[in-house]
Protein backbone atom coordinates (compact mmCIF):
# COMPACT_ATOMS: atom_id res chain seq x y z
CA UNK A 1 0.00 0.00 0.00
CA UNK A 2 1.28 3.49 -0.78
CA UNK A 3 2.00 6.20 1.78
CA UNK A 4 -1.18 8.15 1.13
CA UNK A 5 -3.31 5.10 1.84
CA UNK A 6 -1.27 4.30 4.94
CA UNK A 7 -1.86 7.87 6.13
CA UNK A 8 -5.58 7.68 5.35
CA UNK A 9 -6.34 4.28 6.83
CA UNK A 10 -4.26 4.47 10.01
CA UNK A 11 -4.68 1.69 12.54
CA UNK A 12 -6.44 3.96 15.01
CA UNK A 13 -8.96 4.85 12.32
CA UNK A 14 -9.55 1.21 11.40
CA UNK A 15 -10.02 0.39 15.06
CA UNK A 16 -12.68 3.10 15.43
CA UNK A 17 -14.36 1.77 12.29
CA UNK A 18 -14.46 -1.80 13.57
CA UNK A 19 -15.41 -0.85 17.12
CA UNK A 20 -17.07 2.55 17.04
CA UNK A 21 -17.17 4.30 20.44
CA UNK A 22 -20.41 5.77 21.79
CA UNK A 23 -22.38 3.87 19.17
CA UNK A 24 -25.89 4.03 20.60
CA UNK A 25 -28.92 6.29 20.75
CA UNK A 26 -29.64 8.81 23.53
CA UNK A 27 -33.03 9.93 24.70
CA UNK A 28 -32.64 13.62 23.94
CA UNK A 29 -34.34 16.33 21.89
CA UNK A 30 -30.88 17.32 20.57
CA UNK A 31 -30.50 14.94 17.69
CA UNK A 32 -30.16 15.14 13.93
CA UNK A 33 -29.85 12.94 10.87
CA UNK A 34 -26.97 13.32 8.46
CA UNK A 35 -26.90 11.93 4.94
CA UNK A 36 -24.24 11.84 2.26
CA UNK A 37 -26.26 11.06 -0.87
CA UNK A 38 -23.09 10.54 -2.89
CA UNK A 39 -22.18 7.32 -1.13
CA UNK A 40 -25.23 6.50 0.95
CA UNK A 41 -23.62 7.24 4.31
CA UNK A 42 -26.14 7.91 7.06
CA UNK A 43 -25.46 9.05 10.58
CA UNK A 44 -27.67 10.03 13.52
CA UNK A 45 -26.04 12.16 16.21
CA UNK A 46 -27.44 12.52 19.74
CA UNK A 47 -26.32 15.14 22.26
CA UNK A 48 -27.27 15.84 25.88
CA UNK A 49 -26.40 19.32 27.09
CA UNK A 50 -26.09 20.61 30.62
CA UNK A 51 -25.85 24.37 30.71
CA UNK A 52 -24.12 24.50 27.31
CA UNK A 53 -21.70 21.75 28.29
CA UNK A 54 -21.79 18.56 26.22
CA UNK A 55 -22.61 15.98 28.85
CA UNK A 56 -22.93 13.09 26.45
CA UNK A 57 -22.76 12.59 22.69
CA UNK A 58 -23.35 9.45 20.68
CA UNK A 59 -24.13 8.29 17.16
CA UNK A 60 -25.67 5.48 15.12
CA UNK A 61 -25.78 4.81 11.40
CA UNK A 62 -23.86 3.18 8.62
CA UNK A 63 -21.09 4.44 6.45
CA UNK A 64 -17.62 3.98 5.10
CA UNK A 65 -14.58 3.56 7.34
CA UNK A 66 -13.78 7.28 7.19
CA UNK A 67 -17.25 8.48 8.19
CA UNK A 68 -17.73 5.84 10.89
CA UNK A 69 -14.32 6.43 12.47
CA UNK A 70 -14.72 10.19 12.22
CA UNK A 71 -18.08 10.03 14.04
CA UNK A 72 -16.59 7.79 16.71
CA UNK A 73 -13.54 10.02 17.22
CA UNK A 74 -15.77 13.09 17.30
CA UNK A 75 -17.89 11.72 20.13
CA UNK A 76 -14.75 11.09 22.18
CA UNK A 77 -13.36 14.54 21.45
CA UNK A 78 -16.52 16.44 22.31
CA UNK A 79 -17.56 15.01 25.67
CA UNK A 80 -17.18 17.64 28.40
CA UNK A 81 -16.58 20.50 25.98
CA UNK A 82 -18.83 23.54 25.69
CA UNK A 83 -20.83 24.02 22.51
CA UNK A 84 -18.64 26.99 21.58
CA UNK A 85 -15.48 24.93 22.11
CA UNK A 86 -16.97 22.20 19.93
CA UNK A 87 -17.65 24.63 17.12
CA UNK A 88 -14.12 26.00 17.32
CA UNK A 89 -12.71 22.49 17.25
CA UNK A 90 -14.73 21.68 14.13
CA UNK A 91 -13.41 24.81 12.43
CA UNK A 92 -9.83 23.78 13.22
CA UNK A 93 -10.49 20.20 12.16
CA UNK A 94 -12.09 21.27 8.89
CA UNK A 95 -9.20 23.61 8.13
CA UNK A 96 -6.69 20.90 8.88
CA UNK A 97 -8.24 18.37 6.49
CA UNK A 98 -8.90 20.84 3.67
CA UNK A 99 -6.34 23.67 3.78
CA UNK A 100 -2.79 23.23 2.67
CA UNK A 101 -1.21 25.88 4.90
CA UNK A 102 1.52 25.03 7.38
CA UNK A 103 -0.14 26.73 10.32
CA UNK A 104 -3.20 24.51 10.03
CA UNK A 105 -1.06 21.41 9.56
CA UNK A 106 0.96 22.19 12.68
CA UNK A 107 -2.04 22.49 14.97
CA UNK A 108 -2.36 19.56 17.37
CA UNK A 109 -5.89 18.19 17.43
CA UNK A 110 -5.12 15.11 19.50
CA UNK A 111 -6.72 11.91 18.30
CA UNK A 112 -8.51 13.74 15.52
CA UNK A 113 -5.15 14.01 13.82
CA UNK A 114 -5.50 10.44 12.55
CA UNK A 115 -7.99 11.87 10.04
CA UNK A 116 -5.59 14.35 8.48
CA UNK A 117 -4.71 11.80 5.79
CA UNK A 118 -8.05 12.78 4.23
CA UNK A 119 -6.35 15.93 2.93
CA UNK A 120 -4.87 13.89 0.07
CA UNK A 121 -8.34 12.58 -0.84
CA UNK A 122 -10.59 15.60 -1.52
CA UNK A 123 -13.52 13.36 -2.48
CA UNK A 124 -13.50 11.90 1.04
CA UNK A 125 -13.62 15.17 3.02
CA UNK A 126 -17.40 14.91 3.08
CA UNK A 127 -17.13 11.51 4.74
CA UNK A 128 -14.91 12.95 7.48
CA UNK A 129 -17.14 15.95 8.16
CA UNK A 130 -20.61 14.39 7.94
CA UNK A 131 -20.85 13.60 11.67
CA UNK A 132 -19.62 17.08 12.57
CA UNK A 133 -22.20 18.82 10.41
CA UNK A 134 -24.82 16.57 11.92
CA UNK A 135 -23.60 17.37 15.44
CA UNK A 136 -24.00 21.09 14.72
CA UNK A 137 -27.54 20.51 13.52
CA UNK A 138 -28.28 18.48 16.64
CA UNK A 139 -27.13 21.20 19.04
CA UNK A 140 -28.99 23.78 17.01
CA UNK A 141 -31.94 21.45 17.56
CA UNK A 142 -32.55 21.42 13.85
CA UNK A 143 -34.23 18.12 13.50
CA UNK A 144 -34.02 18.56 9.78
CA UNK A 145 -32.12 16.19 7.53
CA UNK A 146 -28.57 17.38 6.89
CA UNK A 147 -26.91 16.48 3.63
CA UNK A 148 -23.41 17.05 2.36
CA UNK A 149 -24.61 17.95 -1.13
CA UNK B 1 -9.52 -5.76 -28.25
CA UNK B 2 -8.99 -2.49 -30.18
CA UNK B 3 -7.27 -0.88 -27.16
CA UNK B 4 -4.90 1.07 -29.39
CA UNK B 5 -7.88 3.03 -30.77
CA UNK B 6 -8.36 4.71 -27.36
CA UNK B 7 -5.54 7.17 -26.55
CA UNK B 8 -6.59 7.57 -22.90
CA UNK B 9 -6.05 3.88 -22.16
CA UNK B 10 -2.31 4.45 -22.40
CA UNK B 11 -2.22 6.80 -19.40
CA UNK B 12 -1.04 6.09 -15.88
CA UNK B 13 -2.99 6.79 -12.69
CA UNK B 14 -1.12 7.01 -9.37
CA UNK B 15 1.86 5.34 -11.06
CA UNK B 16 -0.13 2.38 -12.42
CA UNK B 17 -1.54 1.75 -15.88
CA UNK B 18 -5.17 2.92 -15.98
CA UNK B 19 -7.70 0.11 -15.54
CA UNK B 20 -10.97 1.71 -16.56
CA UNK B 21 -13.92 -0.27 -15.18
CA UNK B 22 -16.44 2.58 -14.98
CA UNK B 23 -17.82 2.13 -18.47
CA UNK B 24 -21.44 2.12 -17.31
CA UNK B 25 -20.91 5.71 -16.13
CA UNK B 26 -19.28 6.80 -19.38
CA UNK B 27 -17.12 5.13 -22.00
CA UNK B 28 -13.76 6.33 -23.33
CA UNK B 29 -13.56 7.83 -26.80
CA UNK B 30 -11.75 6.32 -29.77
CA UNK B 31 -9.40 8.42 -31.90
CA UNK B 32 -12.00 8.39 -34.71
CA UNK B 33 -14.47 10.34 -32.55
CA UNK B 34 -11.88 12.85 -31.38
CA UNK B 35 -10.70 13.43 -34.94
CA UNK B 36 -14.21 13.86 -36.34
CA UNK B 37 -15.06 16.55 -33.77
CA UNK B 38 -11.72 18.26 -34.20
CA UNK B 39 -12.13 18.31 -37.98
CA UNK B 40 -15.53 19.92 -37.68
CA UNK B 41 -14.21 22.79 -35.56
CA UNK B 42 -11.08 23.21 -37.67
CA UNK B 43 -12.53 22.73 -41.15
CA UNK B 44 -16.26 23.45 -41.36
CA UNK B 45 -17.59 24.94 -38.13
CA UNK B 46 -20.92 26.61 -38.98
CA UNK B 47 -24.53 26.57 -37.86
CA UNK B 48 -26.76 24.00 -39.50
CA UNK B 49 -29.90 24.11 -41.65
CA UNK B 50 -30.03 27.79 -42.57
CA UNK B 51 -26.75 29.11 -43.80
CA UNK B 52 -26.53 29.59 -47.56
CA UNK B 53 -22.81 29.07 -47.63
CA UNK B 54 -20.39 26.23 -48.08
CA UNK B 55 -19.45 25.70 -44.44
CA UNK B 56 -23.07 25.53 -43.34
CA UNK B 57 -23.83 23.05 -46.11
CA UNK B 58 -21.00 20.82 -45.00
CA UNK B 59 -21.99 21.06 -41.32
CA UNK B 60 -25.64 20.35 -42.14
CA UNK B 61 -24.66 17.39 -44.26
CA UNK B 62 -22.48 15.90 -41.50
CA UNK B 63 -25.15 16.53 -38.86
CA UNK B 64 -27.85 14.85 -40.95
CA UNK B 65 -25.51 12.00 -41.90
CA UNK B 66 -25.45 11.08 -38.20
CA UNK B 67 -29.23 10.88 -38.21
CA UNK B 68 -28.94 8.35 -41.04
CA UNK B 69 -26.35 6.43 -38.98
CA UNK B 70 -28.65 6.48 -35.94
CA UNK B 71 -31.56 5.18 -38.01
CA UNK B 72 -29.39 2.34 -39.19
CA UNK B 73 -27.90 1.73 -35.70
CA UNK B 74 -31.32 1.05 -34.12
CA UNK B 75 -33.08 -0.07 -37.33
CA UNK B 76 -35.70 2.67 -37.11
CA UNK B 77 -38.15 2.76 -40.04
CA UNK B 78 -37.32 6.39 -40.83
CA UNK B 79 -34.93 9.20 -39.98
CA UNK B 80 -37.72 11.53 -38.93
CA UNK B 81 -38.37 9.21 -36.00
CA UNK B 82 -34.82 9.76 -34.71
CA UNK B 83 -34.62 12.93 -32.65
CA UNK B 84 -31.44 14.44 -31.28
CA UNK B 85 -31.81 15.37 -27.63
CA UNK B 86 -29.34 16.25 -24.89
CA UNK B 87 -29.27 12.88 -23.16
CA UNK B 88 -31.35 9.85 -22.23
CA UNK B 89 -32.66 11.90 -19.31
CA UNK B 90 -33.74 14.66 -21.68
CA UNK B 91 -35.45 12.11 -23.93
CA UNK B 92 -37.46 10.67 -21.06
CA UNK B 93 -38.49 14.11 -19.84
CA UNK B 94 -39.58 14.96 -23.39
CA UNK B 95 -41.86 11.93 -23.54
CA UNK B 96 -43.16 12.58 -20.01
CA UNK B 97 -44.15 16.16 -20.81
CA UNK B 98 -45.11 16.03 -24.51
CA UNK B 99 -46.58 12.55 -24.71
CA UNK B 100 -47.77 11.51 -21.25
CA UNK B 101 -48.90 14.78 -19.73
CA UNK B 102 -51.61 15.72 -22.26
CA UNK B 103 -52.95 12.14 -22.15
CA UNK B 104 -53.03 11.65 -18.39
CA UNK B 105 -56.21 12.05 -16.35
CA UNK B 106 -56.48 11.90 -12.58
CA UNK B 107 -56.44 8.25 -11.52
CA UNK B 108 -54.49 7.06 -14.59
CA UNK B 109 -51.39 4.93 -14.07
CA UNK B 110 -47.83 4.75 -15.37
CA UNK B 111 -45.82 1.56 -14.81
CA UNK B 112 -42.07 1.49 -14.16
CA UNK B 113 -39.88 -1.09 -12.37
CA UNK B 114 -37.90 -1.33 -9.16
CA UNK B 115 -34.68 -1.51 -11.22
CA UNK B 116 -34.92 1.96 -12.74
CA UNK B 117 -32.32 4.70 -12.78
CA UNK B 118 -33.57 7.95 -11.21
CA UNK B 119 -33.84 9.39 -14.74
CA UNK B 120 -36.59 6.86 -15.47
CA UNK B 121 -38.34 7.48 -12.16
CA UNK B 122 -38.43 11.18 -11.39
CA UNK B 123 -39.81 12.46 -14.75
CA UNK B 124 -42.77 10.10 -14.18
CA UNK B 125 -43.19 11.20 -10.57
CA UNK B 126 -43.32 14.79 -11.81
CA UNK B 127 -45.89 14.13 -14.53
CA UNK B 128 -47.99 11.95 -12.20
CA UNK B 129 -48.01 14.77 -9.67
CA UNK B 130 -49.05 17.25 -12.35
CA UNK B 131 -51.90 15.05 -13.57
CA UNK B 132 -52.99 13.36 -10.34
CA UNK B 133 -51.91 10.03 -11.83
CA UNK B 134 -50.32 7.08 -10.01
CA UNK B 135 -46.92 5.45 -10.47
CA UNK B 136 -46.96 1.64 -10.27
CA UNK B 137 -43.79 -0.35 -9.68
CA UNK B 138 -42.97 -3.79 -11.13
CA UNK B 139 -41.28 -5.77 -8.33
CA UNK B 140 -38.03 -7.71 -8.75
CA UNK B 141 -36.76 -10.98 -7.31
CA UNK B 142 -33.57 -11.30 -5.23
CA UNK B 143 -31.50 -12.01 -8.34
CA UNK B 144 -32.53 -8.62 -9.71
CA UNK B 145 -34.95 -9.88 -12.37
CA UNK B 146 -38.38 -8.44 -13.06
CA UNK B 147 -41.32 -10.47 -11.73
CA UNK B 148 -43.15 -10.92 -15.02
CA UNK B 149 -46.46 -12.22 -13.62
CA UNK B 150 -46.64 -9.25 -11.27
CA UNK B 151 -45.96 -6.98 -14.23
CA UNK B 152 -48.84 -8.49 -16.16
CA UNK B 153 -51.09 -8.13 -13.11
CA UNK B 154 -50.29 -4.40 -12.87
CA UNK B 155 -51.69 -3.69 -16.35
CA UNK B 156 -55.27 -2.44 -16.38
CA UNK B 157 -57.62 -0.02 -18.12
CA UNK B 158 -56.02 2.97 -16.38
CA UNK B 159 -52.45 2.11 -17.46
CA UNK B 160 -51.32 4.79 -19.93
CA UNK B 161 -47.63 4.00 -20.39
CA UNK B 162 -44.88 1.52 -19.48
CA UNK B 163 -41.41 3.04 -18.97
CA UNK B 164 -38.75 0.39 -18.56
CA UNK B 165 -34.97 0.12 -18.67
CA UNK B 166 -33.53 -2.27 -21.25
CA UNK B 167 -30.48 -3.01 -19.06
CA UNK B 168 -30.14 -2.11 -15.37
CA UNK B 169 -27.24 0.29 -14.79
CA UNK B 170 -26.78 -0.91 -11.21
CA UNK B 171 -27.02 -4.70 -11.68
CA UNK B 172 -26.64 -5.36 -15.40
CA UNK B 173 -29.96 -7.25 -15.68
CA UNK B 174 -31.22 -7.44 -19.27
CA UNK B 175 -35.00 -7.10 -19.28
CA UNK B 176 -37.18 -9.09 -21.71
CA UNK B 177 -38.34 -6.05 -23.68
CA UNK B 178 -40.11 -7.99 -26.47
CA UNK B 179 -42.29 -9.81 -23.93
CA UNK B 180 -42.95 -6.61 -21.98
CA UNK B 181 -44.00 -4.77 -25.13
CA UNK B 182 -46.16 -7.66 -26.31
CA UNK B 183 -48.09 -7.78 -23.03
CA UNK B 184 -48.52 -3.98 -23.03
CA UNK B 185 -49.59 -3.79 -26.68
CA UNK B 186 -52.18 -6.49 -26.10
CA UNK B 187 -53.89 -3.78 -24.05
CA UNK B 188 -52.93 -0.92 -26.40
CA UNK B 189 -50.49 0.50 -23.84
CA UNK B 190 -47.42 2.20 -25.33
CA UNK B 191 -43.92 1.42 -24.03
CA UNK B 192 -40.86 3.64 -23.57
CA UNK B 193 -37.51 1.86 -23.28
CA UNK B 194 -34.57 3.50 -21.48
CA UNK B 195 -31.77 2.04 -23.56
CA UNK B 196 -28.86 3.98 -22.03
CA UNK B 197 -27.16 0.83 -20.74
CA UNK B 198 -28.17 -1.47 -23.60
CA UNK B 199 -26.98 0.50 -26.63
CA UNK B 200 -23.25 0.01 -25.87
CA UNK B 201 -23.56 -3.76 -25.48
CA UNK B 202 -25.90 -5.24 -28.10
CA UNK B 203 -27.64 -4.78 -31.42
CA UNK B 204 -30.73 -2.63 -30.95
CA UNK B 205 -33.65 -3.18 -33.33
CA UNK B 206 -36.57 -0.95 -32.42
CA UNK B 207 -38.77 -2.64 -35.02
CA UNK B 208 -38.12 -6.09 -33.59
CA UNK B 209 -38.71 -4.76 -30.06
CA UNK B 210 -41.77 -2.90 -31.38
CA UNK B 211 -41.37 -0.33 -28.59
CA UNK B 212 -43.02 3.07 -28.99
CA UNK B 213 -40.05 5.08 -27.73
CA UNK B 214 -36.39 4.19 -27.28
CA UNK B 215 -33.85 6.50 -25.64
CA UNK B 216 -30.06 6.32 -25.41
CA UNK B 217 -27.01 8.53 -24.84
CA UNK B 218 -24.00 9.13 -27.05
CA UNK B 219 -21.42 9.21 -24.26
CA UNK B 220 -22.19 5.65 -23.20
CA UNK B 221 -21.57 4.37 -26.73
CA UNK B 222 -18.08 5.89 -27.09
CA UNK B 223 -19.34 9.23 -28.41
CA UNK B 224 -19.22 12.69 -26.81
CA UNK B 225 -21.37 13.92 -23.92
CA UNK B 226 -24.37 16.27 -24.29
CA UNK B 227 -26.15 14.46 -27.08
CA UNK B 228 -28.60 11.61 -27.02
CA UNK B 229 -31.27 10.07 -29.19
CA UNK B 230 -34.98 9.63 -28.81
CA UNK B 231 -36.61 7.25 -31.23
CA UNK B 232 -40.40 7.55 -31.35
CA UNK B 233 -42.99 6.00 -33.61
CA UNK B 234 -44.07 8.55 -36.17
CA UNK B 235 -47.76 8.34 -35.23
CA UNK B 236 -46.93 9.45 -31.68
CA UNK B 237 -44.37 12.11 -32.60
CA UNK B 238 -46.80 13.65 -35.11
CA UNK B 239 -49.53 13.81 -32.49
CA UNK B 240 -47.32 15.25 -29.73
CA UNK B 241 -47.00 18.99 -29.09
CA UNK B 242 -43.44 20.42 -29.21
CA UNK B 243 -41.39 20.09 -26.03
CA UNK B 244 -39.47 23.37 -26.31
CA UNK B 245 -39.94 26.42 -28.53
CA UNK B 246 -37.37 28.28 -30.60
CA UNK B 247 -34.96 27.89 -33.48
CA UNK B 248 -35.24 24.86 -35.71
CA UNK B 249 -38.61 23.70 -34.40
CA UNK B 250 -40.41 26.62 -36.05
CA UNK B 251 -41.89 26.84 -39.56
CA UNK B 252 -43.17 30.41 -39.23
CA UNK B 253 -43.84 32.90 -36.47
CA UNK B 254 -46.49 35.58 -36.52
CA UNK B 255 -48.22 37.72 -33.92
CA UNK B 256 -51.39 37.81 -35.98
CA UNK B 257 -51.55 34.51 -37.89
CA UNK B 258 -50.17 32.27 -35.16
CA UNK B 259 -46.97 30.23 -35.15
CA UNK B 260 -46.58 27.01 -37.07
CA UNK B 261 -44.15 24.27 -36.22
CA UNK B 262 -41.60 22.55 -38.36
CA UNK B 263 -42.05 18.97 -39.52
CA UNK B 264 -40.37 15.96 -37.88
CA UNK B 265 -37.70 15.64 -36.65
CA UNK B 266 -36.99 19.40 -36.44
CA UNK B 267 -40.24 19.95 -34.51
CA UNK B 268 -38.48 18.55 -31.43
CA UNK B 269 -35.09 20.16 -31.96
CA UNK B 270 -35.35 23.71 -30.64
CA UNK B 271 -32.29 25.96 -30.70
CA UNK B 272 -28.87 25.40 -32.22
CA UNK B 273 -28.18 21.70 -31.73
CA UNK B 274 -25.02 20.00 -30.46
CA UNK B 275 -23.43 19.92 -33.91
CA UNK B 276 -19.90 18.80 -33.06
CA UNK B 277 -21.36 16.22 -30.69
CA UNK B 278 -23.70 14.88 -33.37
CA UNK B 279 -20.71 14.52 -35.70
CA UNK B 280 -18.80 12.75 -32.92
CA UNK B 281 -21.76 10.44 -32.33
CA UNK B 282 -21.81 9.59 -36.04
CA UNK B 283 -18.13 8.65 -35.83
CA UNK B 284 -18.79 6.53 -32.72
CA UNK B 285 -21.58 4.62 -34.45
CA UNK B 286 -19.41 4.02 -37.51
CA UNK B 287 -16.63 2.81 -35.22
CA UNK B 288 -18.92 0.36 -33.37
CA UNK B 289 -20.52 -0.92 -36.57
CA UNK B 290 -17.11 -1.48 -38.06
CA UNK B 291 -16.22 -3.79 -35.17
CA UNK B 292 -19.75 -5.23 -35.08
CA UNK B 293 -22.09 -5.22 -32.10
CA UNK B 294 -22.27 -9.02 -32.19
CA UNK B 295 -18.53 -9.24 -31.75
CA UNK B 296 -18.62 -6.62 -28.99
CA UNK B 297 -21.35 -8.49 -27.14
CA UNK B 298 -19.46 -11.76 -27.42
CA UNK B 299 -16.25 -10.21 -26.11
CA UNK B 300 -17.98 -8.45 -23.22
CA UNK B 301 -19.84 -11.59 -22.20
CA UNK B 302 -16.51 -13.41 -22.12
CA UNK B 303 -15.09 -10.70 -19.85
CA UNK B 304 -18.16 -10.81 -17.60
CA UNK B 305 -17.96 -14.61 -17.33
CA UNK B 306 -14.25 -14.44 -16.54
CA UNK B 307 -14.79 -11.77 -13.87
CA UNK B 308 -17.77 -13.62 -12.37
CA UNK B 309 -15.86 -16.90 -12.14
CA UNK B 310 -12.62 -15.40 -10.84
CA UNK B 311 -14.22 -13.15 -8.23
CA UNK B 312 -16.20 -16.16 -6.92
CA UNK B 313 -12.85 -17.51 -5.69
CA UNK B 314 -12.27 -14.42 -3.56
CA UNK B 315 -13.42 -14.95 0.06
CA UNK B 316 -16.00 -12.35 1.14
CA UNK B 317 -16.90 -11.34 -2.43
CA UNK B 318 -20.65 -11.28 -3.08
CA UNK B 319 -22.01 -10.38 -6.52
CA UNK B 320 -25.12 -8.15 -6.30
CA UNK B 321 -27.49 -8.96 -9.12
CA UNK B 322 -27.30 -12.48 -10.48
CA UNK B 323 -29.86 -12.38 -13.28
CA UNK B 324 -29.58 -15.09 -15.93
CA UNK B 325 -29.36 -12.45 -18.67
CA UNK B 326 -26.79 -9.80 -17.84
CA UNK B 327 -24.73 -7.15 -19.61
CA UNK B 328 -21.08 -6.71 -18.60
CA UNK B 329 -21.79 -5.02 -15.26
CA UNK B 330 -20.62 -6.58 -12.01
CA UNK B 331 -22.05 -4.98 -8.87
CA UNK B 332 -20.67 -6.41 -5.66
CA UNK B 333 -20.10 -6.26 -1.92
CA UNK B 334 -16.88 -7.16 -0.12
CA UNK B 335 -17.26 -8.43 3.44
CA UNK B 336 -16.21 -5.86 6.03
CA UNK B 337 -15.36 -3.16 3.50
CA UNK B 338 -17.63 -0.28 2.55
CA UNK B 339 -17.90 0.30 -1.24
CA UNK B 340 -16.57 3.83 -0.89
CA UNK B 341 -13.38 2.56 0.77
CA UNK B 342 -12.96 -0.04 -1.98
CA UNK B 343 -13.19 2.68 -4.64
CA UNK B 344 -10.63 4.89 -2.88
CA UNK B 345 -8.12 2.07 -2.45
CA UNK B 346 -8.58 0.65 -5.97
CA UNK B 347 -8.05 4.14 -7.38
CA UNK B 348 -4.56 4.11 -5.85
CA UNK B 349 -3.90 1.05 -8.04
CA UNK B 350 -5.09 2.99 -11.09
CA UNK B 351 -8.39 1.10 -11.14
CA UNK B 352 -11.54 3.16 -11.75
CA UNK B 353 -14.75 1.62 -10.42
CA UNK B 354 -17.96 3.17 -9.17
CA UNK B 355 -19.30 3.04 -5.65
CA UNK B 356 -22.59 4.31 -4.32
CA UNK B 357 -26.26 3.93 -5.10
CA UNK B 358 -25.78 4.31 -8.87
CA UNK B 359 -28.72 6.74 -9.09
CA UNK B 360 -31.03 3.86 -8.20
CA UNK B 361 -31.91 4.53 -4.57
CA UNK B 362 -35.21 2.59 -4.59
CA UNK B 363 -33.30 -0.44 -5.90
CA UNK B 364 -30.69 -0.13 -3.11
CA UNK B 365 -33.53 0.05 -0.59
CA UNK B 366 -35.08 -3.10 -2.08
CA UNK B 367 -31.72 -4.88 -1.84
CA UNK B 368 -31.25 -3.62 1.73
CA UNK B 369 -27.90 -2.01 0.86
CA UNK B 370 -26.81 1.62 1.27
CA UNK B 371 -24.47 1.24 -1.69
CA UNK B 372 -22.60 -1.26 -3.88
CA UNK B 373 -19.29 -1.23 -5.68
CA UNK B 374 -19.59 -1.68 -9.44
CA UNK B 375 -17.15 -2.76 -12.12
CA UNK B 376 -18.47 -2.36 -15.66
CA UNK B 377 -16.55 -3.74 -18.61
CA UNK B 378 -16.07 -2.67 -22.19
CA UNK B 379 -14.69 -4.71 -25.08
CA UNK B 380 -11.42 -2.78 -24.65
CA UNK B 381 -10.87 -4.26 -21.19
CA UNK B 382 -8.79 -7.40 -20.71
CA UNK B 383 -8.61 -10.51 -18.54
CA UNK B 384 -5.26 -9.23 -17.25
CA UNK B 385 -7.01 -6.08 -16.00
CA UNK B 386 -9.59 -8.22 -14.22
CA UNK B 387 -6.71 -10.12 -12.56
CA UNK B 388 -5.22 -6.81 -11.39
CA UNK B 389 -8.64 -5.79 -10.05
CA UNK B 390 -9.04 -9.02 -8.08
CA UNK B 391 -5.52 -8.75 -6.70
CA UNK B 392 -6.29 -5.20 -5.56
CA UNK B 393 -9.54 -6.34 -3.91
CA UNK B 394 -7.66 -9.01 -1.97
CA UNK B 395 -5.08 -6.41 -0.88
CA UNK B 396 -7.88 -4.05 0.14
CA UNK B 397 -9.39 -6.68 2.42
CA UNK B 398 -6.03 -7.50 3.91
CA UNK B 399 -5.12 -3.83 4.39
CA UNK B 400 -8.34 -2.87 6.14
CA UNK B 401 -8.36 -5.98 8.34
CA UNK B 402 -4.86 -5.32 9.70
Amino acid sequence: MNDHLMMLYQEVLLDHNRQPRNYHTLDTPCQAKGHNPLCGDQVDVYVTLNDNIIEDVSFTGQGCAISTASASLMTEALKGKTVIEAKTLFTHFHTKITDDNEEAAAQNLGKLDVLTGVREFPTRVKCATLAWHTFQAAVNKENALITTE
Amino acid sequence: MNRADFPILARQVHGHPLVYFDNAATTQKPEAVLTAMDNYYRQYNANVHRGIHRLSEEATHAYEQTRKSVRDFINAPSEKECLFVRSTTDAINLVAQSFARPRLQAGDEIVISHLEHHANIVPWQIVCEQAGAKLKIIPINDAGELCFDEYRALLNDRTRLIAIGHVSNALGTINPIEKIVEAAHARDIPVLVDGAQAAPHMNIDVQALDCDFYAFSSHKIYGPTSIGVLYGKEKWLEAMPPYQGGGDMIASVSFTEGTTYNVLPAKFEAGTPAIAEAIGLGAAIAYLQNIGLDKIQQREQALLNYATNETAKLPGFTPIGTAKEKASILSFALAGVHPHDIATILDQYGIAIRSGHHCAMPLMERLGLPATARASFSFYNTEAEIDTFIMALAKTQEFLAR
